[in-house]
């Protein structure tokens, strides 16, 4: 049912490009600085991202045009900050844009200032107008595979292959039993030629000689010495750990085919030590409105104490028992914002692909030499940050201009990083 | 090594060589009275092994589910794991202490000082450190009780109010007895009760009183108040019988002032000096200049005499009292004249008749209006010694017909407690609004707990016009209610919460008189925010003394004796415990009293002439007597401690033990001292000096003290000290520089090293330590073990000397310059008087770590900053660094603390879910058989260069502060990056960056008085202390 309304949905953006073209007249407000549409996109992907596309209509319109559909730029900004007061006031085109969009209403940013909504304005249009790539479905993408030949017919092969020698086998051994016989019955043969049929060096004696005896028991020691100690090495490694979650939240389709920023829901990532689970008042910024009837949804509502008749809180909340899935040990310190925010680090690099999980599960190993493994390979995000200019200065005093800096370089490996 | 000047000991047993001292004296882990478990079979032994293997593997197979629960409704400002900042106050009776908490999801886990406030000036002390442990304290009541039943608001209230009703019918008298009320609101809403009830009268009290000050000065200057002292002003200061570094009247802002008058300097080559006169050996005391030792019965007349030489001096007639041959004290006279209207003469007398002749020379000597500020009144001591001891007996006939508790506990802590204990049973109302049910809420028929104080809305008014706020830093955890809400419904007011009470008193009080802010709503956030409001200040002006002398000195002459042979008791309060309301504080029973280094016990000082007179016996390990000792008919039986410095014929003794309804954690230690507490001339008077008897018992008994053990091996580098006339002509005075010899030429000890040095890029931590400004009293060592999460261990494990403290504060006595170190009976001739020195001591990351490199799995590391690493988990407790330290600042986990029965007596903070609340969630919480050791705060560092980071900009000095810092009211520790030169250490210590090297690990100091604890072992620490100057004369002289 997902699959029908998306590819509904995907009409729309030709709709959209055709009233796009059909303006000639372009605002002569919004800017074209590369810096003001970086700024735009970045509170577009962080804000506006979760309800609006640029050329999708998904909770909310399309944003591509509207500069040019709306009433005025100051009405934009006016609706942005407070779309309910826009519509109270009786404004026409604000109130048939309500009606159209099942009366949810948007969320108010009351805090934008004029020059954040324009810079939003700026990316949207920007946006617009680069060339139209052919638009596939995400979820199609998602269960796109590698290239090449499948690896169901290797594997098919080679064990065609395998059967084939075994038969081979089977064929010889039989061969050389009939010749064995048959030249036992001719009864005519030299002494030599007899040793050579009858060889003293059988199967049987050579799986009782002692060599053969100490070469098995020595590797089958050896293996499962082995076995013991990786079987001691994954004591406490929960990867790929995949615990039922009390509600069905799927990343795959908010964070895939809805591409919600990470960082809207989790906002401790920027911030601190938590990524934060968010709480159930970030979830009804949208589904107040959205998918009411949903049983997942009601598991929402019962927790927060929303009642959807009266669309009001009753005030009688029951927590949400999620069910964790990244444990590191206490003595281990681990913090989100020293990587997603000082370092750069996307949340795919360690939690792997949460846009393609329908339930999340633990995709990295999360042991001490996963950590230090990234810590020697990974670049430090030095860019534009005054913290670490000593140490670029001093690490290319050493090390050369060009070397990059690593987080080994700089004491990322000693103890008192993470152990206190 | 140069010759050592004087020699230094811990404790009497390794002056006197004693067997028992030796015997363990090299070593670090000692078994002192661990017996062997035989009970244990090699059979048993196979039974475990296997038991704990099956167990291990069946855990192995499954992972614990562990859950995650978000907020319902995230508020706005509140992130998990992100720390919240609230500006509060500290208040206890009358203690008080202008405080900002740190809350981290949702829980106050530690106390820092607020710096803004002009009272506090954002020291903090021990009891205000531990007291977000009594937070989470089991002792705590859950609900409202009547008759010791569970109860509920709704029926208490009622019965309450229907009693009052009753007894307001009939005229009986009500009483509220409080502590002093620093609050105005309080005071406000107690006045709406009493107009609702116009029988009632409001009695404050001070379980440590200063009545005979307010007496002095409503005689002097005409108005009943204390008045505040500024010690930094001070060029002389002379205190008699005042602790006031330790706990006298304002014991957080006194040690600020005096440290800004110790500190030197190559350029400022000046500081104070203070004459000490006294019984006990206390903490300001140890830290005088000059110390004289006079019994409880001399304290009137050195005053009188102290009085007559000023007198002399400023040609008026001397009085009838006074006394010869106080030694010192013509000396102490002479430079105060010297320095009048720059002085200050200080008095712990609880005698109006003393304070008055006190108020008299600082009148002579011109302090009022410099020194002393009467138009800024302090008003943490308000509470009426005669009022209170009329409300007892007039329990005591029946005449009081109902009384209200206010958060106060007379039943424990007035000497006529157990009278007005019994009395109560005959009133028919008694309510208690403690929030434990202590002595006295159990003697009353209902218990009405109020909030703890981080739980509260309040106001204060410290210092008249200085005004500040509490707020709650957490939601109340049990079903208690602020007092001052239950006053309201008392008085039948309406059920208003009392945080607008506080808001609206604040608009009619400061808002509409001033015109601050454009709105109340701003003016209110601010305040808030700040923690402090400060009003009108009035000028320090000098008033016209108008006591009488003359009769003030007959009254002494009359009550003191020059020479008295009976025994004295000189009663103190205690360091750690204080007045007894934390007592169920395991942070303060295991903080070591600065001077004798005892804890978790009650005990009796006793100088050591008296302790031979009366076969008296102290060994290395704490083994020694209890003595039965009677004062005022009530007879108690503590252990005994020979205390030097203790003046002879006197004994001291705290107050704040002997509880009785006090919680698991201060049951059953000690005796109850304030029975001993008699009235003198018309105030309490804690020194008893007539019909004192004691004597020594048989029955044994074992103290635990932290100091005694652990020794330096001879190595006597350690502290270093000069008079400051020797400082004067030479800044490196007292400096004991190593020096080898290198073929022909004699180079310093520390230039030569097998390492090749590290080198430090980014940053260089340091810490520098002023042994000047250290006064020694321990709350460094609280905030370390808070911010920390140090586990306590208990008396028997510390008998057993395996405290946790981090950070310790060493205390050594010296003998005067010159004595040889064969010479025992010179050494106990000095030792009645010793001089003191406390030397804060922690990790000092060293750069060549001896522990670093004997760890066999590398548990120990150096970081690329200086920090000397320590990674527990790492760590399989070979003990091989513990031995190889040379500061034995490393302690093993020999138990595993938390999680264990055993120790939920002594550490409920990690043995019961409501204490675990406290612990600091950046921190691990060790195990067993792993070895910890102070981080300079690592959890500290790595968050401020989060914050940098995040703020993509350089670090900024100051933004790291460690929790022992953070806590220093003298300003005696100071950390930070030595390879900034901006820095305040780098300054301090007059670091000079080599251009050529300028990130190397061995950083060249200017500063002369710098030096590093046992140089000449080359292991390079990080830390610096600065030496100790004396402001004597010579530096022969002694006291």
């Amino acid at each position: 049912m997902m699959n029908e309304k998306i590819s509904g949905l995907l009409k729309f953006p030709i709709l959209a490009l055709l009233v796009l073209t059909s303006f000639i007249s372009f605002s002569q407000e919004i800017s074209k600085d590369a810096a003001v549409i970086k700024a735009g996109e970045d509170l577009f992907n962080g804000n506006c991202k979760s309800c609006h596309r640029v050329k999708q209509k998904l909770v909310g319109p399309a944003l591509a045009g509207v500069y040019d559909r709306a009433p005025s730029i100051e009405w934009i900004k006016n609706w942005v900050r407070n779309s309910t007061k826009v519509v109270a006031s009786g404004d026409k085109y604000a109130v048939a844009l309500y009606t159209e969009y099942n009366k949810s209403q948007m969320t108010a940013f009351n805090s934008y200032k004029d020059d954040q909504i324009m810079s939003i304005l700026a990316y949207v249009k920007a946006e617009a107008d680069k060339p139209e790539v052919a638009l596939v479905d995400p979820i199609a993408i998602n269960k796109k595979t590698g290239d090449g030949i499948p690896s169901g017919y290797l594997d098919a092969i080679l064990g065609g292959m395998i059967l084939i020698l075994i038969l081979m086998l089977v064929i010889l051994g039989l061969i050389a039993t009939t010749l064995k016989k048959y030249l036992n019955d001719k009864k005519d043969l030299s002494e030599d030629d007899e040793e050579v049929v009858n060889s003293p060096y059988t199967w049987s004696t050579f799986v009782r000689s002692s060599g053969f005896i100490f070469l098995v028991v020595f590797v089958v020691a050896a293996v499962s010495f082995k076995m013991v100690i990786d079987g001691l090495y994954s004591i406490g490694i929960q990867q790929g750990y995949q615990p039922k979650q009390p509600i069905a939240f799927s990343h795959k389709l908010h964070a895939g085919a809805y591409e919600i920023n990470c960082k809207y829901c989790h906002t401790g990532a920027m911030k601190g030590k938590q990524a934060n689970i968010p709480s159930p008042n970030i979830c009804m910024n949208c589904h107040s409105q959205i998918k009411q009837e949903s049983p997942e949804i009601q598991k929402i509502y019962a927790a927060i104490g929303y009642d959807v008749k009266t669309a009001s809180y009753t005030g009688k909340q029951k927590p949400i028992e999620w069910v964790r899935i990244h444990n590191l040990p206490d003595f281990a310190y681990f913090n989100h914002s020293q990587h997603v925010n000082v370092g750069g680090i996307e949340c795919q690099t360690c939690h792997g692909p949460i846009e393609e999980m329908e339930q999340v599960k633990q995709y990295s190993l999360l042991t001490m030499g996963w950590c230090i493994d990234c810590h020697r390979k990974t670049n430090v995000n030095n860019e534009g940050n005054a913290y670490y200019d000593k140490l670029v200065e001093i690490h290319d005093a050493s090390k050369g201009k060009g070397s990059k800096m690593k987080v080994e370089d700089i004491g990322g490996l000693e103890c008192s990083k993470c152990h206190y | 090594m140069s010759e050592t000047k004087k020699t230094y000991w811990k404790g009497l047993a390794q002056l006197n060589n004693d067997p028992s001292y030796v015997k363990h004296a090299d070593k670090e882990f000692v078994d002192i009275g661990v017996a062997e478990d035989p009970g244990h079979s090699r059979r048993d032994f196979l039974r475990m092994m296997g038991f704990s293997i099956a167990a291990a593997s069946l855990a192995a197979c499954e992972a614990p589910v562990r859950k995650a629960i978000p907020y319902i409704m995230k508020p706005v400002d509140a992130d998990p794991g992100i720390p919240n900042y609230y500006a509060s106050s500290y208040v206890n009776g009358g203690d008080y202490c202008s405080i900002v908490v740190k809350v981290r999801d949702g829980r106050p886990i530690k106390v820092d000082g607020n710096s803004l406030s002009s009272v506090t000036l954002g020291g903090t002390s021990a009891q205000v450190e531990a007291s977000v442990l009594s937070l989470y304290d089991n002792y705590r009541l859950r609900r409202p009780r009547k008759e010791g039943k569970d109860s509920d608001w709704e029926t208490t209230d009622k019965e309450i109010i229907a009693k009052l009703e009753e007894i307001a019918g009939k005229g009986g008298a009500i009483r509220i007895v409080s502590s002093t009320i620093l609050s105005p609101s309080t005071l406000n809403t107690i006045d709406k009760f009493k107009t609702k009830y116009p029988t009632t009268e409001h009695i404050e009290y001070d379980a440590i009183s200063a009545y005979g000050i307010l007496k002095a000065n409503e005689e002097s200057f005409g108005t009943a108040i204390v008045p505040s002292y500024d010690f930094s002003k001070a060029k002389t200061m002379v205190s008699i019988g005042a602790d006031f570094l330790g706990t006298w009247i304002s014991p957080i802002e006194f040690p600020k002032q005096y440290a800004t008058t110790r500190e030197v300097s190559e350029e400022k080559r000046e500081m104070s000096r203070h004459f000490q006169f006294e019984s006990n050996l206390s903490l300001t005391g140890a830290n005088a200049d000059y110390r004289s030792m006079i019994k409880p019965s001399q304290e009137g007349l050195v005053v009188a005499q102290l009085y007559n030489l000023i007198a002399a001096k400023a040609g008026k007639g001397a009085l009838s009292a006074g006394m010869e041959k106080v030694s010192n004290l013509d000396k102490a006279a002479d430079e105060l004249w010297e320095n009048r209207g720059a002085s200050l003469v200080v008095c712990g007398s609880n005698d109006k008749a003393v304070q008055v002749i006190v108020n008299a020379i600082n009148d002579l000597l011109g302090n009022y209006g410099t020194t002393i500020n009467l138009n800024l009144p302090v008003n943490f001591r308000k509470g009426n010694d005669e009022k209170m001891a009329s409300f007892v007996n007039d329990a005591k006939d029946g005449k009081i017909a109902g009384v209200i508790f206010y958060n106060c506990n007379p039943v424990y802590d007035h000497p006529m407690g157990e009278e007005l204990g019994k009395a109560l049973k005959n009133i028919s109302l008694t309510v208690s609004t403690s929030y434990t049910p202590d002595e006295t809420a159990s003697a009353s028929a209902y218990m009405a707990p109020d909030h703890h104080y981080l739980e509260s809305w309040n106001d204060f008014e410290p210092k008249n016009n200085c005004f500040s706020l509490s707020q709650p830093a957490i939601t109340p955890i049990f079903k208690t209610r602020q007092a001052q809400e239950s006053f309201a419904v008392w008085s039948g007011g309406s059920n208003e919460d009392y945080f607008s009470v506080v808001q609206a008193n604040w608009k009619n009080w400061f808002y509409d008189k001033k015109d601050i802010a454009s709105d109340f709503q701003r003016f209110w956030d601010k305040c808030l925010y700040d923690g402090v409001y400060q009003g009108i200040t009035i000028e320090n002006k000098s008033t016209s003394f108008a006591g009488n002398v003359a009769a003030a000195a007959a009254t002494i002459a009359a009550n003191y004796k020059a020479n008295n042979d009976g025994v004295e008791i000189c009663i103190y309060e205690s360091y750690g415990v204080g007045n007894g309301s934390q007592a169920n504080n395991p942070l303060l029973q295991e903080l070591p009293d600065p001077i004798t280094k005892a804890v978790w016990d009650h005990y009796v000082t006793i100088s050591q002439k008296d302790a031979t007179k009366w076969g008296v016996k102290n060994d290395a390990e704490g083994n020694t007597q209890l003595m039965k000792l009677t004062a005022n008919g009530k007879s108690i039986s503590v252990a005994a401690l020979v205390q030097p410095g203790q003046a002879e014929g006197t004994v001291g003794i705290a107050l704040g033990y002997g509880r009785t309804k006090v919680g698991a954690v201060a049951e059953n230690i000690g005796a109850n001292v304030y029975p001993m507490v008699t009235m003198l001339n018309g105030s309490l008077n804690y020194g008893a000096f007539a019909h004192v008897t004691i004597e020594k018992t048989s029955t044994a008994f074992q103290l635990a003290q932290t100091q005694t053990h652990q020794t330096y091996m001879g190595r006597e580098s350690v502290v270093q000290e000069a008079t400051l006339a020797e400082f004067k002509n030479n800044p490196k005075a007292g400096r004991d520089e190593p020096k080898v010899t290198e073929w022909d030429e004699k180079v310093d000890a520390s230039s030569l090293s097998m390492w090749k040095g590290y080198k430090y890029p980014n940053h260089h931590w340091g810490m520098a330590i002023d042994l000047n400004t250290c006064t020694g009293c321990g709350a460094c060592v609280v905030a370390c073990n808070v911010e920390n999460n140090v586990a306590i261990v208990g008396k028997d494990e510390v008998v057993r000397r395996r405290e946790m403290h981090w950070l310790r504060i060493d205390r050594y006595y010296s003998s005067p310059e010159g004595t040889a170190h064969d010479n025992y009976k010179g050494l106990e001739k000095a030792a009645e008087n010793p001089e003191v020195i406390f030397q804060p001591m922690l990790c000092q990351h060293c750069n060549n770590a001896p522990c670093e490199t004997v760890c066999p799995v590398a548990a120990t590391t150096h970081s690329t900053e200086g920090l000397n690493q320590m990674t527990y988990n790492r760590c399989i407790g070979t003990r091989y660094c513990a031995n190889n330290c040379p500061y034995k600042v490393r302690r093993f986990n020999w138990f595993k603390y938390h999680d264990n029965q055993k120790f939920y007596q002594s550490n409920p903070a990690m043995n019961t879910d409501l204490g675990r609340m406290v612990l600091n969630p950046e921190v691990t919480v060790r195990s067993r058989g792993v070895m910890e050791k102070c981080s300079f705060c690592v959890q500290r560092i790595q968050s401020g260069k989060l914050t940098a980071k995040q703020e993509r900009r350089p670090m900024k000095d100051g933004e790291v502060i460690t929790a022992c810092q953070a806590s220093c009211s003298s300003g005696a520790i100071l950390f930070g990056d030595m390879n900034n030169p901006e820095s305040r250490i780098s300054k301090l210590l007059k670091i000079e960056l080599d251009p050529k090297n300028p990130y190397s690990s061995d950083k060249k100091i200017g500063n002369p008085r710098a030096y590093r604890v046992l140089e000449d072992i080359g292991v390079k620490p990080n830390i610096f202390y600065l030496t100790k100057i004396r402001n004597k004369d010579k530096a022969k002289e002694h006291a």
